[in-house]
């Protein structure tokens, strides 16, 4: 039966590596050099590289290889340029342990660095003390998943971004976890791409900085207790969806930061405990819906530069301001939202409020101008005040206003 | 003492007004629990009664007691028992009382319904409020000999530190607004015990916001322990000066 079931194998083995063209599997183990199994081998090998330290940097790869850690062997640097160079088709690098890598800012020292390639999949490696963890230019067709990246840097200068891709399209990042990086994720001219469920926390700068990065999707991320939370720029088309943007805590410390976007949808994501929840300036044409704003100290800044959003069907909850601007021009729809600040009635019983709500409150223009206002918040004084200017605007805008605000949170499950 | 004591809280537990006070205070819970849909509102909803009922009804009680308890007093100064210990069994068995009846008329509701950290907090500024507005309407009787500028007083003090301060404040800030404020304005702040029980309460309600403040020296006050440490430093402070004050008052007054 035994002897019968390994020619069974050995046939079937035989069979895949006849279908695979004959690739080979090269075994590497600890002393071997990886770079000279790199280049000895043959186009669509795979190499096994057995757990252990191997003290190797710099291995460049140029054709199509699967290359897979075994146990995560530990590939150390020793803070020496980049770590892994590839500039190929499709290379898979897989299961990995990369640490100490050179840190840089000529070169832009990397764990993994790709130029030129197409079609790789970088899988479950575990990055530590990288300067960038994954750096990508100028390639398509990239698979980034289930990488580990962090690192222990203390300051902004002295880190790269987690994943950083630069000129790039058509990828795919997915359940990766970056800490303690300058951006966790950081994308300028990528464009089709889509981060699924990525934990982005507790990095230097942003959780997520893009730039020129058009038609690309962010779906289920979290990102956590970033320094200034997340920033995105001069793009159009994007898609952000059932992300989570929690604690991000500062002076200058967003939700999101939204500079001239244009044309994207913000659907059922969760602002919970931001400083700023969203911060928007020349923005245009943006759909915020089901979103849920909780505990921010505003939920929203909304500049007197964007114009054409709209904001429909969110839960605004226990925040400190709702909502401030810093002009009194309103070229932005604001309807059918939830607050929970509304005193409003509903007499015909249809669920929205039968007077109008208005999100930007005395003491929030106030704030604006005099942060340090902020102090006497809840204050007696503050409360008359508030309550006076609800009466008869006069500092408030009063073309901002939410005309059906609903009488019940929605529940977004 | 513990027997003078013992005398006042038993005397001031027998009068109406405490059980009048407790259920007053339980009713206001009861209802804004039953019309909050979340805790945060709650607190939101107790906090305005904590910070702006709390303090008059403390001040006004203490003072009026103060005086209907005249007479006993200059009874036990006849006596021989040290005259601090009779002010100070007076003062105690008021702040105790005031507190006792935060305890229960906010805390039963909180225990049936549920609390978080930010009821719990405010449950604990209520009684040091008490306390400190206590302090204040004993300053204000031993000061005068009526009782009528003696309540006035105590009015007055309660006045200027829940409104007209907080308006004395935001107009400097207000006047000065080109002015790097921030540091000024929680000073600005210490000088008041109300202020300092709301911005405990800020702590823990937006802390989001004030975490929007530029600097790492708020960062840190509003975040760690050290923010708390120094409100309470401040607060106990605000407690001891009038209490001490009067006290020393008290001891050399001609009854």
């Amino acid at each position: 039966m035994s002897a019968n079931l390994r020619i069974f194998w050995f046939l079937l083995i035989g069979l895949f590596s006849y279908m695979e063209g004959f690739s080979a599997v090269i075994r590497i183990s600890p002393g071997q050099s990886i770079q000279k199994a790199v280049d000895g081998a043959s186009a669509g090998d795979t190499l096994r590289i057995a757990s252990g330290v191997y003290q190797q940097s710099g291995i460049v790869i140029r054709k199509p290889l699967v290359l897979i850690g075994e146990n995560h062997p530990v590939l150390d640097g020793q803070m020496k340029g980049n770590i892994l160079i590839i500039a190929a088709e499709r290379v898979t690098i897989q299961g990995f342990k990369i640490i100490n890598t050179g840190k840089s800012n000529m070169d832009d020292s990397a764990a993994i660095k790709f130029f030129d390639s197409k079609n790789c999949v970088v899988k479950d490696n575990i990055l530590e003390n990288a300067f960038f963890g994954l750096h990508f230019s100028n390639s398509s067709g990239m698979t980034i998943s289930g990488n580990q990246i962090h690192s222990n840097a203390l300051r902004e200068f002295e880190v790269g971004n987690g994943i950083h891709l630069w000129k790039c399209k058509d990828s795919f990042i997915t359940n990766n976890k970056v800490s303690g990086h300058r951006d966790g994720i950081y994308l300028e001219f990528v464009t089709n791409t889509e981060a699924v469920e990525n934990l982005v926390q507790k990095n230097m700068r942003y959780g997520l900085h893009f730039m020129f990065s058009h038609d690309n999707s962010y779906i289920r991320n979290t990102f956590k207790n970033n320094g200034a939370g997340v920033a995105v720029m001069y793009t159009k088309n994007v898609l952000m969806k059932e992300n989570r943007f929690e604690e991000n805590w500062g002076s200058s410390a967003y939700g999101i930061l939204l500079k001239d976007i244009s044309d994207s949808e913000i659907v059922g994501n969760i602002f919970l405990k931001n400083t700023i929840g969203i911060y928007m300036e020349g923005s245009s044409r943006i759909e915020f819906t089901g979103n849920t704003f909780q505990q921010n100290g505003w939920a929203l800044k909304l500049m007197a530069s964007c114009d054409q959003n709209t904001f429909k069907a969110n839960n605004f909850t226990q925040n400190t301001f709702d909502m401030s601007s810093n002009g009194s021009v309103v070229l932005n729809t604001i309807t059918e939202n939830y607050w929970d600040k509304y005193e409003g009635y509903d007499l015909n019983k249809d669920l929205i409020g039968d007077v109008p709500y208005r999100p930007i409150n005395l003491y929030s223009v106030i704030v604006e101008k005099i942060p340090a206002a902020v102090m006497l918040w809840r204050s007696f004084m503050v409360t008359l005040l508030d309550r006076m200017e609800k009466i008869l605007p006069t500092m408030t805008p009063d073309q901002m206003i939410d005309q059906s605000p609903k009488m019940k949170p929605y529940d977004f499950g | 003492m513990l027997k003078l004591l013992k005398y006042a809280l038993y005397d001031i537990l027998k009068s109406r007004f405490a059980i009048i006070y407790t259920v007053f205070l339980a009713l206001v819970a009861i209802s804004i629990y039953q019309v909050s849909d979340d805790l945060s509102k709650v607190s939101l909803s107790l906090m305005n009664i904590m910070i702006m009922v709390v303090p008059l009804i403390s001040a006004v009680f203490a003072t009026t007691h103060f005086y209907n308890n005249l007479e006993f007093v200059e009874l036990m100064l006849a006596q021989p028992v040290k005259r601090s210990q009779v002010f100070l069994s007076q003062l105690l068995a008021v702040i105790l009382m005031l507190s006792l009846s935060i305890l229960i008329g906010f805390g039963l509701p909180m225990l049936l319904w549920g609390a978080d950290s930010s009821l719990i907090t405010l449950l604990a500024v209520g009684m040091i409020l008490s306390a400190v507005f206590t302090g204040f309407a004993f300053l204000a009787s031993v000061m005068t000999r009526d009782k009528a500028k003696a309540i006035g007083i105590s009015l007055a003090l309660w006045i200027y530190f829940s409104l007209v301060y907080d308006g004395f404040v935001l107009y400097i800030i207000y006047s000065f607004a080109d002015y790097p404020l921030e540091k000024a304005t929680l000073g600005l702040v210490m000088l008041n015990p109300v202020d300092l029980g709301r911005i405990l309460m800020l702590m823990q309600l937006d802390i989001s916001a004030l975490m929007g403040y530029t600097g790492a020296f708020f960062k840190q006050f509003f975040s760690s322990g050290i923010g708390m440490l120094v409100i309470l430093m401040v607060l106990s402070i605000w407690l001891v000066v009038p209490i001490g004050l009067s006290g020393r008052i008290f001891k050399k007054k001609d009854f």
